[in-house]
């Protein structure tokens, strides 16, 4: 599953599309692995962008909760952003809203979690 | 087949508190401001009419036990929990104290699925015959060590009714009670067994005490095989997906959303969710319950599943 990484300063943003269900959450959890890896104290802050995620199943939502349990043991921080509305209504269902940090937007989560990342966001540099 | 619950809530069993009490009957007369419900009549018409069914009602709160009516004379139930004496008395009040036949497929031996048996008073009374049918080796230990001293004060060897345990294998196919029944092995801890049920074409899944490992493709594969175009499942949906998946990893249980994913796969006509959680007020449920149905509404493709909770007195005809 291709992620396309985008980089400002210390935040890696990656953004998965289509649907996450059953026959791919595997795949999202290989590409998630090696910037799991970094996603530590001092390291990289990963921000989930979601915008183009349409469908999310209990094994997609399973993996999420893995990395995050993963950058929260290594005191790293993961937070999703830009869920269109049914992918909020499954977050909400399944209370991941009670587990994640949600954010509207993108831009709404570097704000909060890297004002560095926000200003190379807005700058337009990466 | 009539599906009828007798108990419906998980790992113990709870009752309405009085402050519970208090506040349904506060939002019905709230409700009911203005109104002329004068007579009994009147007053019953506007509860079942207008009130929502966490004011007018309660999910109950006895452990699991479920009957399921064939038409024949034997009676057949799923667990033994808190409401098999209510289903008892029941039983003996309409039928008489004897003369009666009750077959029993167990899910698994835990406190909360067998905690009904001794207070089953057909099992007493000589004339009656009771067949408990399980999966596991120690089915019959089990029952006979609850009825028995430190435990309980009656003895099992003191229950007069003609009562066997008879051992079943998970994937072979019996006849019991007029019903035809296949077991399925569940993760669970020390496992507990699922049933389906046919009769007429017709087909019944009980599959409580089941958490379902969504890594395992083989596995859930194994379980849209096993819930396969049925009328009616009644499924474990104790926990959240984000409690089933991190803090309660292992704990045994399942959630609305895996429920809901199951039975679109196997293209299941009515989702039960059973089980319930013991801290959840009847609000709560009813919550739960909407937001269910929500997500079957915004996530369906060609086939719908009616989403249904069960409370302690609901009956659903296959």
């Amino acid at each position: 599953m291709d992620l396309q990484p985008r980089r400002f300063a210390d935040t890696l943003i990656l953004a998965p599309v289509g649907r996450i269900d059953h026959a791919n959450a595997e795949s999202l959890r290989e590409a998630l692995a090696p910037h799991m890896l970094r996603c530590a104290a001092a390291q990289d802050q990963l921000v989930l962008d979601l915008s183009g995620v349409d469908y999310i199943s209990s094994a997609g939502l399973r993996v999420l909760m893995l990395a995050r349990k993963q950058a929260k043991t290594q005191g790293g921080t993961l937070v999703v952003a830009g869920l269109q509305p049914v992918v909020r209504e499954i977050f909400e269902i399944s209370r991941f809203t009670v587990v994640f940090e949600v954010f509207p937007s993108v831009r709404d989560a570097l704000a909060r979690i890297s004002p560095s990342a926000l200003a190379a966001f807005d700058g337009g540099a990466t | 087949m009539i599906v009828r619950f007798w108990g419906t809530r998980g790992s113990i069993p709870v009752a309405l508190t009085s402050d519970a009490v208090k506040a349904k009957l506060v939002a019905a007369l709230v409700k009911a401001a203005g109104r002329s419900l004068d007579t009994p009549q009147k007053a019953s018409a506007f509860v079942d009419g207008e009130l929502d069914f966490a004011v007018s009602h309660t999910f109950g709160g006895n452990s699991s036990c479920v009957e399921i009516e064939t038409g024949g004379s034997d009676y057949v139930l799923c667990d033994l929990g808190s409401g098999a004496r209510l289903f008892g008395n029941r039983v003996l009040a309409a039928r008489g104290p004897s003369g009666n036949t009750f077959h029993v497929l167990m899910s698994h031996v835990h406190w909360d699925h067998i905690m009904g048996f001794p207070f089953f008073m057909p099992a007493y009374i000589p004339g009656n015959r009771v067949r408990i049918y399980g999966c596991h080796a120690i089915l019959e230990e089990a029952f006979r060590r609850q009825n028995a001293a430190p435990s309980f004060p009656v003895d099992f060897s003191r229950m007069g009714a003609d009562i066997e345990f008879v051992r079943l294998e998970p994937g072979r196919d019996y006849e019991i009670g007029g019903l035809a029944v296949c077991a399925k092995r569940q993760r669970h801890g020390g496992d507990s067994y699922g049933y389906r049920f046919t009769k007429d074409g017709k087909v019944v899944v009980y599959s409580s005490d089941s958490e379902h490992k969504l890594e395992d493709p083989t596995e859930t594969q194994s379980f849209v095989e096993f819930f396969a175009g049925a009328d009616l499942v009644i499924f474990d949906a104790q926990y959240s997906l984000a409690d089933a998946v991190s803090v309660k990893e292992d704990w045994g249980h399942s959630s609305n959303i895996v429920g809901v994913e199951l039975a679109q796969r196997a293209r299941v006509k009515h989702l039960c969710m059973f089980h319930h959680e013991p801290i959840f007020d009847d609000d709560k449920i009813a919550a739960v319950l909407r937001e269910t149905r929500r997500l079957e509404e915004i996530t369906h493709a060609d086939h719908r599943v009616e989403i249904s909770a069960a409370w302690d007195g609901l009956e659903i005809t296959v």
